[in-house]
């Protein structure tokens, strides 16, 4: 239920995210959604796209640093307290979120938010077991 | 002041009838006792009796720091280790120091030069010296301490670092002579007006400052915040440590090398002919005097020349001008000597490192500073922040453990850092000396 997220390193310079999102529209990467990491030196640009190898070759072919790492999609209820609910769940079982993004797309009538754990399976099945839909990656990446 | 009157205005003839008779006894000492020198002299087919005038000098070998670092501890001592009662080392390495050794008798000879130079800049019993040259294995601070009291005055080692500290002590304990680096002076002047403390107010006449090349520029810009007269001081631990030249506050112009116990030569670097008088060369130093570690035509690296005129001071040795450069790529790092190959050395060694890299090195409110720009290959690379923050720390740790600085380190993209066949590209240094 994990789903692929593609990660680049940029420095702190004027053109350089422009570069990265110039290369995806060349090889027909769609972006689905985005965070930027950034320090004084440096950013981690986390992206998911519509297609993960499509998006990596032309990255490491332009020259860039990129990894892919798993997060997990999980719908969020829209309304107050349906991200509290969900991270309620997780503080319980002392699961640590690394970080976490928001999805440009809602899933039906609910948010979609991007997770980053340090225990990813067991996050995976205390969403589960408190009824959270995690989304997996055919569904996410068409979305 | 001139705290050595008959060996430091000596006539030239005297002196020099002097320098070839213990130029004489060390050669014979040296090929007696160091292998590394017998071996030397044999394989240039010379033996210390060939050497009957000064010019003869010029056909001994060189010395240099490779030499020392193949010797490394103890291989290039004259003496046995009963009589060594002082060890000093070059900035650590992740190769090897330098180690040098002196006897009780090099201790003496030390503080003499180092009294000498004090007196030069016009210090004398009564006076109150800051010394926030570092002690510890590095030369300056003891070196300065044990001359101080030499000569009578009252030394205050502080040594470096804690600036807020000197600061205080500084305005109450009321020093009158500062030695430091002069990127440090300058450094402490900035704490000084921070804390409400202007060096104007402060009781400073002279400041002595070495470890480090600096310029007229430098001088003058000393001589403006601190409020005090700029001099300065040359030294290298393989020859003894500070207290090898030192300006005189009468001129102001050109070092005074302490011709009774070094004799200075200048070299073409390149072909290693011995240049005339006025030239500008490769600095050369034989040591006359030192009984645990003398070195013979020591190649310092460090690019000068030679002034035989009279000086108004009264002194008779021969000046050298101000160090303009170096021969070779090392760099001074607030006092701290850096080889390029040390750092790669270090770098080399943690996982994930790429063996692309470059060193910038500047001057950031007149404290040197070193950043080291590292490409971030897959192997290291994280989506999380942290995973690369912590790479750039204990980069940052690696270099301050084994070469003793601190250096900034800034993580770059794959192939950004600019590919070249000579070694000067990965050193930028954008210091104006």
């Amino acid at each position: 239920m994990k789903v692929e997220q593609i990660s680049v390193f940029i420095e702190n310079k004027a053109g350089r995210l422009a570069e990265v999102t110039g290369t995806l529209a060349k090889a027909g990467v769609n972006l689905r959604a985005l965070s930027l990491a950034d320090t004084t030196d440096f950013g981690v640009l986390r992206l998911i796209v519509d297609n993960n190898k499509k998006a990596e070759e032309a990255l490491k072919d332009a020259g860039f640093t990129v990894r892919i790492t798993h997060v997990v999609a999980v719908e969020v209820d829209d309304r107050p307290g349906g991200l509290h609910f969900i991270l309620q769940a997780l503080t319980e079982a002392g699961i640590n979120v690394e970080y976490m993004y928001a999805f440009v797309q809602q899933s039906g009538d609910k948010a979609v938010m991007i997770f980053r754990f340090d225990q990813l399976e067991a996050a995976i099945a205390v969403l589960e077991k408190s009824n959270v839909t995690v989304i997996n990656g055919s569904k996410l990446y068409t979305m | 002041m001139i705290f050595d009157m008959e060996y430091e205005t000596m006539p030239r003839e005297a002196l020099e009838s002097i320098q070839l008779k213990r130029l004489q006894t060390t050669l014979s000492r040296v090929y007696a006792t160091v292998p590394f020198y017998r071996k030397k002299f044999d394989e240039a087919g010379l033996l210390p009796g060939d050497v009957k005038t000064l010019d003869d000098l010029r056909r001994l070998p060189f010395t240099t720091k490779q030499d020392l670092r193949d010797n490394y501890p103890f291989g290039m001592f004259a003496v046995p280790m009963e009589n060594v009662v002082r060890i000093h080392a070059s900035s650590g390495t992740t190769g090897k120091p330098t180690v040098v050794g002196y006897t009780a008798r090099d201790i003496n000879t030390w503080a003499e030069l180092i009294a000498r130079c004090l007196a030069a800049a016009g210090a004398s019993r009564g006076d109150i010296i800051h010394n926030a040259y570092g002690y510890g294995l590095f030369t300056g601070g003891l070196g300065i301490h044990y001359g101080a009291e030499k000569l009578g005055a009252s030394v205050i080692p502080v040594s470096g670092g804690n600036t807020k500290r000197q600061v205080i002590i500084m305005k109450d304990f009321g020093p009158t002579i500062l030695t430091s680096t002069p990127s440090y002076a300058l450094h402490l002047a900035e704490a000084a007006e921070e804390e409400g403390v202007s060096f104007r107010d402060l009781k400073f006449k002279s400041g002595i400052f070495g470890a480090e090349p600096w310029s007229e520029d430098m001088r003058t810009e000393l001589q403006n915040k601190l409020g005090l007269k700029a001099m300065d001081i040359y030294g290298l631990s393989e020859i003894i440590g500070p207290g090898v030249a030192m300006e005189c506050h009468e001129a102001q112009k050109g070092l005074h090398i302490y011709e009774d116990h070094f004799i200075p030569e200048i070299i073409d670097p390149r072909t290693g002919e011995v240049l005339p008088h006025g030239e500008t060369g490769e600095l050369v130093i034989t040591t006359i005097t030192k009984e645990a570690f003398p070195v013979i035509r020591y190649r310092t690296r460090d690019v000068t020349s030679l002034n035989p005129d009279p000086c108004v001071c009264g002194r008779t040795h021969y000046r050298m001008d101000k160090i303009s450069g170096r021969t070779d790529d090392m760099l001074i790092i607030r006092g701290v000597n850096v080889f390029p190959s040390q750092i790669e050395s270090v770098l080399m060694k943690i996982e994930g490192v790429e063996p692309h890299y470059q060193l910038i090195v500047d001057r950031e409110d007149k404290l040197d500073t070193l950043t080291v720009v590292v490409e971030v290959s897959e192997g290291v690379f994280s989506d999380e922040v942290k995973g690369l923050q912590q790479f750039s720390t204990t980069i940052g740790n690696e270099i301050k453990d084994y070469l003793g600085i601190s250096a900034k380190v800034r993580l770059a993209e794959p192939k950004s850092i600019e590919r070249s066949q000579g070694k000067a590209a990965r050193v930028i240094d954008n210091r104006k000396i």
